[in-house]
């Protein structure tokens, strides 16, 4: 083929992208920064489906840790958010970035370990003591490190058990992956290590090896998931009232069933809370 | 490995195959349109600053995906600069990463391969009074064999890339989902065989487009 029949290939190629382009629905889609969690664990990929149905928009979901899913919506690159960490949450709106803030559900956190236990924490309710005893085991232990929402909660953990997890021991027991749920649990499976991860990405997860839960039931491992809207006076976004109209859904009885009817294995992932906040 | 033919079927699968390939064979038609007559110009013109441009091209050979990512996100980013053109998060982000990535290589590949049929013919295209676009075509056209290696160097680029789409596509299912971001994703879920699976459904149509691509040229 000589060169010059190149270029109308070319063309096509880029006629073809052109094509693609111009098929996705522009007007009616939104942008959801919103975690892991509730994307890899199957949960929105459940429920998005029944609400495009009903209003005709597409939701475009990005999964990635709070820390960043807020970050991604303070520069305006999202329309709204959907999150688990309520300190980060409270700062968000603090600094006029977020409105509207509404818990949709809520789980909880787990810790998570090898079965041989070196840290002797299996069944036990409390995470401040399980964290502590790992700590003077010096046994492994897998930190996201990625200022997720998981990340918050398990810093907020070490602060009460006034231990800083990377000074203590050397350290060398403390691995900070600085990566997402699953790639922590990865880690966490191929190191015979503990780490805490939310019900929902633990449920979905599929390479636990050797992990088991260890420790659950503590009131400080509650999880909730609240929905922030951007604060129109600081972030005049076009789509605030689509992101509205999918903030309100999320609230509604059918939004909420369709939260709770989401199940893994048989097992309920999330718990609908719009009507009593936990 | 039965996950994986399962998932093989699927239209979703359908689509992220689709995407991959629509994007990065518009990336490689982008970076080849630049890139080939740039290269090939930079092999024939003499002008201030050529070596310091020739040094650029072969130097960004090595251009980290993920920080061309970056820069390419702020740019973007609805507070950027280029924010009003509303690309990020979409296919076209995608494409831009990739070109930019695919376009160096393609233009220090095709410099390389222009140069030694200039210092044969240069002198007979000047005496015949060729115009720079002229003389790139026949120049090219000669050095086809290793042209159609330097754009098969950019598309290898372009198909293997994760670092960057993910970050200016968001890896959004269904919307900017690619062959790439899918094994991440899959390996992050935990679901490895799927993701090794993934992978040499990539490798393979990879190679089965490079293939293609040198055996219709070479004829």
């Amino acid at each position: 083929m000589k060169l010059r029949q190149f270029f109308p290939l070319l063309f096509v190629a880029l006629l073809g992208h052109a094509t693609i382009a111009a098929g996705q629905p522009a007007a009616q889609s939104i942008i959801l920064a919103s975690t892991t969690s509730v994307e890899n664990s199957g949960l929105l990929a459940h429920i998005l489906p029944a609400f495009t149905k009903e209003t005709g928009i597409t939701v475009h979901v990005l999964a990635q840790g709070t820390g960043q899913a807020l970050q991604t919506a303070a520069r305006n690159d999202a329309d709204l958010v959907l999150v688990h960490d309520p300190d980060a949450e409270e700062k968000f709106i603090a600094a006029g970035d977020g409105t509207d803030r509404r818990q949709i559900a809520w789980n909880d956190f787990i810790v998570v370990g090898p079965r041989s236990d070196p840290a002797h924490i299996a069944g036990s309710h409390d995470a401040v003591a399980a964290l502590k005893a790992v700590a003077d085991a010096q046994a492994p232990f897998v930190s996201r490190g990625d200022k997720s929402g998981t990340d918050a909660l398990e810093h907020r953990l070490w602060r009460v058990a006034e231990i800083d997890p990377a000074k203590t021991g050397g350290g060398s027991w403390y691995r900070d992956i600085g990566g997402g749920m699953g790639a922590a649990l990865n880690a966490a499976q191929a190191m015979n290590a503990y780490t805490i991860s939310d019900r929902g990405t633990w449920l979905s997860f599929g390479n636990k090896g050797d992990l088991t839960v260890l420790v659950e039931g503590d009131p400080s491992l509650l999880n909730r998931y609240h929905v922030i809207l951007l604060n129109p006076a600081k972030h005049p976004v076009p789509k605030q009232d689509l992101a509205r109209r999918f903030a309100q859904w999320l609230l509604s009885p059918e939004g909420q069933a369709a939260i709770g009817e989401y199940k893994v294995h048989g097992e309920q992932l999330f718990h609908p809370s719009a009507a009593q906040p936990k | 490995m039965f996950d994986v033919w399962a998932a093989l079927g699927t239209p979703e699968f359908v689509h992220i195959v689709g995407l991959s390939l629509t994007v990065s064979l518009s990336a490689t038609a982008i970076a080849a349109a630049l890139g080939l007559p740039c290269g090939a110009a930079l092999a024939i013109c003499r002008f201030p600053g050529r070596r310091l441009v020739i040094l650029l091209a072969n130097a960004l050979l090595g251009l980290p995906p993920v920080v061309v990512g970056l820069a390419l996100y702020l740019m973007l980013s609805r507070s950027g600069p280029l924010g009003a053109l509303a690309l990020l998060f979409t296919p076209g982000a995608m494409v831009i990463a990739q070109a930019l990535l695919a376009t160096p290589i393609i233009t220090a590949l095709a410099h390389r391969a222009v140069e030694e049929p200039w210092r044969e013919y240069g002198g007979a295209l000047q005496v015949e009074g060729a115009s720079l676009l002229r003389s790139i075509r026949v120049l090219l056209a000669i050095v086809r064999r290793s042209a159609v290696t330097a754009v098969l160097a950019g598309f290898g680029r372009t198909i293997s890339e994760v670092g960057a789409v993910l970050i200016v596509g968001g890896n959004i299912a269904g919307y900017t989902r690619i062959m790439t971001t899918t094994i991440v994703l899959k390996t992050s879920e935990g679901e490895l065989g799927l993701a090794l699976g993934l992978g040499f459904v990539l490798i393979g149509i990879s190679i089965a487009v490079s293939a293609g691509a040198f055996v219709l040229w070479e004829r």
